[in-house]
């Protein structure tokens, strides 16, 4: 059996729309059996999608698209490139007429499209679904939306059958790239060594350049060459589920066993139990090998029976979230950062819990209470921007502060300036386990 | 005895879930783990977050890749939808970690 390569197209919605077509050109060169996968959701990415279709029905799907398929959809239909995206987000269907719309205006063949779904548990049925297992309550009132993460062979099933696109909703990330493994290979579902290797290489693919150098550099520790052009990944999938990782030819970046490990480790808690709807992957022995320039192998990877659970995403309205921020300047600038904060919190920390940074002097690594800010001294920074942030259920209230931060113009300290507020509707977000037989997924053909 | 940063001898990177993280701390040098897994231990790692008031600290070693991997839970003021931070996600608390002092014998330096 030949070895399947698996390119990645992005790693997050709003990703380099300019990534795919290195990674595409390279799969056509190195020729065989391969799949493109874009992994485009995040925990609040769904969410937010969500909204967009309540606004707009045919909205809620990637709103970068037609932008990361258009470079790339003739070449992968034409060296029979499987694509696997969730690029579905809250509207699976409404992206795939889209790719259809695509492929039409390129004038190709059309695609055999296939749907995924079963996720999004928003409905009358699958919010009783959710009631049933959320630990803590359910609010109808305030619920916006719910999806359980779906699994590979959903995908793996609609590629056997002739799927060319396969557009998911919230699948697990690294479940897209097992379903073309899954599909290539003829792995069955208990085969868990094999599933939970081929769900490690979807991991260190899932977050695009994280593996090949992007999030990596550290100047003079950690140098990456070439970072303004940080090629994406691929992965060279083996039949006995080893996987090596390299990236698109022509590109900057590096993949080596520092970058492998870092991307190894990212999101996972206990290594010997990484979670997803397919398997659970222990990589406490794995190893992870240099085998030349931009290439390392992963190997060791050891898999468990899957759990009799999927994990749920739900959301609810979270009223709002605002932040203003003003700077300070030159002698005793921190002084007067310092009163302006002090004057925001007499005015409105008695209405609601008020967060202050004072950016140039501690505003990252703080914590909402201020316990860390409180105990740093006066020291010598002379650029100072005081930032002030807060929540509430009343958009009034919210907007309030605002207007409060922004009467810092002319009633703060001496030579305040770059006033700046925005707010936003805040989204809360629950996890809860459901039964698998409670959100079974399906696939289906754009007819 | 000398005292550098864990920077110099590991690098790490933080990933979130809800209001939980994970930092990964891996050693550039495959001798360095042990020292790293003898100083870098799970109530130092508690107390360097202490002002972000960790429910719990746990840490996994993963001894064939020198590495570590260490899961703090309720430090994200909430998590990445909640949280009033500027960094949300506690991205860059990797290099918090990273800030820790190190005792090594003096000829490393």
């Amino acid at each position: 059996m030949d070895r399947l390569l698996i390119g990645c197209g992005a790693g997050f919605s709003g990703d380099r729309v300019d990534a795919a077509g290195p990674v595409v050109r390279t799969l056509i060169e190195r020729g065989g059996p391969a799949a493109l996968m874009f992994e485009m959701l995040a925990e609040r990415t769904l969410a937010t999608a969500q909204l967009a279709r309540r606004l707009d029905p045919e909205l809620g799907y990637e709103p970068l698209l037609e932008l990361e398929l258009r470079p790339v959809l003739a070449d992968c239909l034409n060296h029979g490139i499987t694509i696997v995206g969730n690029f579905g987000a809250a509207n699976p269907r409404g992206a795939a007429q889209m790719i259809r719309r695509l492929a039409r205006e390129l004038g190709l063949v059309p695609p055999r499209i296939a749907v995924v779904s079963g996720d999004d548990l928003s409905s009358k049925a699958g919010r009783q679904v959710i009631r049933d297992c959320l630990p803590g309550g359910f609010d109808d009132d305030r619920f916006v939306c719910a999806n359980v993460y779906q699994g590979a062979f959903e995908i793996a099933g609609a590629i056997k059958a002739g799927a060319q696109i396969v557009v998911t909703g919230r699948v697990a990330d690294p479940s897209l790239a097992l379903g073309p493994a899954i599909a290539h290979f003829g792995w069955g579902r208990t085969d868990w060594d094999l599933l939970a290797a081929a769900t490690m290489a979807g991991h260190l693919l899932e977050c695009g350049t994280q593996v090949t150098g992007g999030y990596f550099a550290d100047p003079g520790k950690k140098d990456v060459p070439g970072m303004h052009d940080v090629g994406f990944p691929i992965a060279e999938i083996s039949p006995d589920g080893a996987c090596v990782i390299t990236k698109a030819s022509g590109t900057g970046g590096l993949v080596d066993a520092r970058t492998v490990k870092e991307q190894l480790l990212y999101e996972l808690h206990d290594p010997a139990a990484y979670i997803t709807p397919d398997v659970v992957a222990d990589i406490s022995e794995a190893e992870v090998t240099e085998l030349g320039p931009d290439c390392v192998r992963l190997s060791g990877v050891r898999g468990h029976a899957r759990t009799a659970t999927l994990k749920a995403n739900v959301f609810f309205d979270g009223g709002w979230f605002g932040e203003g921020e003003i700077s300070y300047a030159g002698p005793n600038a921190q002084a007067r950062a310092r009163l302006a904060m002090d004057m925001m919190q007499k005015r409105m920390g008695k209405v609601l819990d008020l967060r202050f940074d004072l950016i140039g002097v501690l505003s990252i690594i703080g914590d909402d209470a201020g316990r860390l800010l409180e105990s740093i001294p006066d020291g010598q920074s002379t650029d100072i921007r005081l930032r002030v942030a807060g929540k509430h259920e009343d958009v009034r209230v919210i907007d309030r502060l605002l207007r409060d931060v922004t009467a810092l113009w002319t009633g703060g300290p001496a030579g305040g300036g770059g006033v700046r507020v925005a707010k936003r509707q805040r989204l809360l977000t629950q996890s809860c386990l459901v039964p698998r037989d409670q959100a079974p997924a399906t696939f289906e053909f754009l007819a | 005895m000398n005292e550098i940063q864990l920077y110099e001898l590991a690098h790490a990177r933080t990933g979130d879930k809800g209001n939980r993280i994970n930092i990964s701390l891996i050693a550039y040098r495959p001798e360095d783990f042990d020292l790293l897994v003898a100083q870098v231990t799970e109530s130092r790692v508690a107390e360097h977050f202490a002002y972000r008031r960790p429910a719990r600290v746990v840490r996994y070693l993963l001894p064939k890749i020198g590495a570590m991997n260490f899961v703090l839970d309720d430090v994200l003021d909430g998590g990445v939808n909640d949280s009033l931070n500027l960094d949300m996600h506690g991205k860059t608390l990797s290099f918090h970690l990273l800030a820790l002092p190190i005792l090594v014998a003096c000829q490393r330096t």
